[in-house]
């Protein structure tokens, strides 16, 4: 009796250790990640150094001359700056947030406050597909779609009405900031949505009563009672959207024109993000017989990596639920 | 049925504007800007009905686009014949290399990440006991799953791909995919086990059992929907994922042949990204044919998945 408990207790010490250690591999994958990047990128940060965060041109300087810079193969004519990529990133962002926000909220006080619950319920089924659509299937759609109505229709109109605005005026393109702005505001839609609405429907329902019987109305309900029990609820996936759209890459790849060496001056510019650009210069890069430019986009990676990872904390901070929030939504209905 | 009944004509004289705005005519004292807090209120419903219209309708525009237009290019010989020519020239035939290859890529990624993410979140849910090892663990998780999947592709690379020497491979891309799917297994487990009611725990365990045995025969079983979801999930997620794989998979114009390592492989989301901008027909066809294949596997995963969770759901 005794050896068999000691037995059975050993199976479960077996169970514990073997599971904790397959569940290290969260560890693992991120020591991994960060170290491979630090050592990529280290010829990279060698060379170029702080002009890397400072300058705005970046050209691998191909037909250059191969020469040695502190130690490191170099090519004599190149330069690699980030503040393209960098601004392009928060700027689109930025425009997503600045759109998608508005619409989340209405859509999650629409779901939680406005719409009848069999009508909410599947509105939301709708709002969480969108969650699912592949970005690269939203970059297509605003390449076929998107991009020719806002070149065609709206940005002429725009230009036309809102000129006087500095940065509305001047030539339109279609493609560009406009077009990731509004593309990365749809796909930052489903999630600040869902964790909004699932956080307004928390507001207890003593609450909602006891302003309704005050002779509020609806709306005044919503403003004073729901969204400031929601608040923080509400910054938190607003900030874990943001973390989303500046990580995004292949919607911005397809619509955004992929800008090299110029800022944007207008809002109709050509821009380029840090992982768009990585995407598509991917193969370019491995051509460049210094090695320099894979390093450089090693370090664009970091830096990426660094942006978001803050951002996320952030979030994290504000929404206890943490990151996985669509598939964490699904698993607690 | 009495107890209620006294509060109901109040929550309708206070609900409805209508009697309200008539004793204000009458010279009774209603309610102060009663007629602009009204209007206040219609403009923010309008505003909030046309915040989700506004959402919808793009959501509308892509599955009938792509559902519809991709049905128009739907043909036997499309799905099953290889993808002739290359990005630079005149591309055509069909993507039967990519369908293989995503289903080569999609399921060796499942099949590393389920055992990893699974017996993870076991730990997380049934012995971590809320200790500091486990918060650590989460919040890397969660580091993992909120990155851009831009830098772990570009890191799978620099690993799979130079580092171990396998170029750009099955196994290079499956690897590099599971790490991004991996958070997602072992977060939706930890959480569909943290849901199981500790009755059943110590129900078990009070008969004598093992802490194993109880896991597995008992709260695996009533969490084994909420598992399946987050498994589902998750091939969506590595469904819809490019980037990682341009540089872990590349691509090839052949049927997948068997090897896992130095052999490029094909995938769908290549197909849409790269023959989308590139001007002949027969390419965007390849293109359309792809987006339709993606949206609708990944909106028919969308729809098993809640069937999953409602229709097993014990708990």
């Amino acid at each position: 009796m005794k050896a068999g408990n000691s037995r059975r207790r050993l199976v479960d010490r077996v169970y514990d250790f073997v599971s904790a250690l397959l569940g290290s591999s969260a560890l693992l994958f991120l020591f991994m990640i960060l170290a491979v990047l630090a050592v990529f990128s280290l010829p990279s940060l060698v060379v170029n150094g702080l002009n890397f965060f400072t300058t705005v041109i970046w050209n691998p300087g191909i037909s250059t001359t191969l020469t040695a810079v502190r130690g490191f193969p170099a090519m004599s004519g190149a330069s690699y700056g980030m503040l393209v990529f960098f601004s392009g990133t928060l700027i689109s962002s930025g425009l997503a947030l600045l759109i998608g926000a508005p619409l989340s909220i209405g859509v999650a006080i629409f779901l939680s406050m406005i719409a009848p619950k069999r009508l909410s319920a599947s509105l939301s089924f709708f709002v969480e597909l969108l969650a699912g659509i592949p970005s690269i299937v939203f970059g297509f759609w605003g390449l076929l779609v998107l991009a020719p109505l806002l070149v065609n229709v709206v940005e002429p109109v725009m230009a036309q009405y809102l000129g006087f605005i500095p940065g509305f005026g001047g030539p339109v393109y279609g493609y560009g900031l406009i077009a990731s702005g509004l593309v990365l505001a749809l796909m930052i839609v489903p999630i600040v949505s869902a964790i909004s609405r699932d956080a307004m429907s928390q507001t207890p329902i003593e609450l909602k009563e006891a302003a309704m019987a005050l002779g509020m109305t609806n709306w005044e309900v919503t403003r004073k009672v729901v969204l400031p029990y929601a608040k923080t609820a509400i910054v938190g996936s607003l900030v874990l959207g943001l973390g989303r759209a500046l990580g995004e890459t292949m919607a911005v790849a397809m619509v955004s024109q992929s800008a090299l060496n110029i800022l944007p001056m207008t809002v109709y510019y050509p821009i380029n993000t840090l992982s768009a650009f990585m995407a598509v210069t991917f193969d370019s890069a491995l051509t460049d017989p210094s090695g320099m430019e894979i390093s450089s986009l090693a370090e664009l990676a970091l830096v990426l990596f660094i942006i978001t990872t803050t951002v996320n904390i952030v979030a994290r901070l504000l929404v206890r639920r943490g990151f996985i929030s669509s598939a964490e939504h699904l698993v607690q209905v | 049925m009495s107890a209620k009944e006294p509060s109901q004509p109040a929550r309708a004289a206070v609900g409805s504007p209508n009697s309200i705005g008539r004793s204000t005519r009458s010279g009774i004292r209603g309610p102060p800007n009663y007629g602009v807090r009204r209007l206040r209120n219609a403009v923010m419903t309008g505003l909030a009905v046309a915040s989700i219209l506004i959402v919808l309708i793009p959501l509308a525009d892509i599955i009938y686009l792509f559902v519809v237009r991709g049905l128009e290019v739907v043909s036997w010989p499309a799905l099953t014949t290889i993808t002739v020519g290359t990005g630079v020239e005149f591309v055509g035939g069909g993507i039967s290399n990519a369908i293989s290859g995503t289903i080569v890529l999609i399921g060796l990624a499942t099949a590393i990440t389920v055992p990893l993410g699974l017996v993870g979140g076991i730990y997380m849910a049934e012995f971590s006991d809320n200790n500091r090892f486990s918060e650590v663990l989460r919040f890397v998780a969660d580091v993992l799953a909120g990155n851009s999947s831009m830098v772990v592709g570009l890191a799978g690379y620099f690993i799979f791909v130079l580092y171990f020497g396998w170029g750009y491979s099955a196994l290079a891309g499956s690897l590099t995919l599971s790490i991004l799917m991996f958070p997602y297994i072992f977060r939706t487990t930890e959480l569909a086990l943290r849901k199981v009611p500790n009755e059943i725990r110590e129900g078990a365990r009070a008969l004598g059992s093992t802490k194993s045995a109880m896991i597995n025969r008992l709260t695996l079983k009533f969490a084994m929907p909420g598992i399946l979801t987050g498994i589902l999930l998750s091939v969506s997620i590595g469904l819809s994922e490019t980037a990682p794989l341009l540089f872990t998979a590349s691509f090839s114009n052949y049927n997948f042949n068997g090897a896992f390592l130095h052999n490029p492989v094909g995938f769908l989301t290549y197909v849409v990204f790269v023959y989308s901008l590139l001007p002949s027909t027969s390419a965007h066809n390849l293109a359309y044919l792809s987006s339709f294949l993606l949206i609708t596997s990944i909106l028919a995963i969308n729809v098993v998945a809640r069937v999953v969770l409602r229709r097993f759901s014990k708990v």
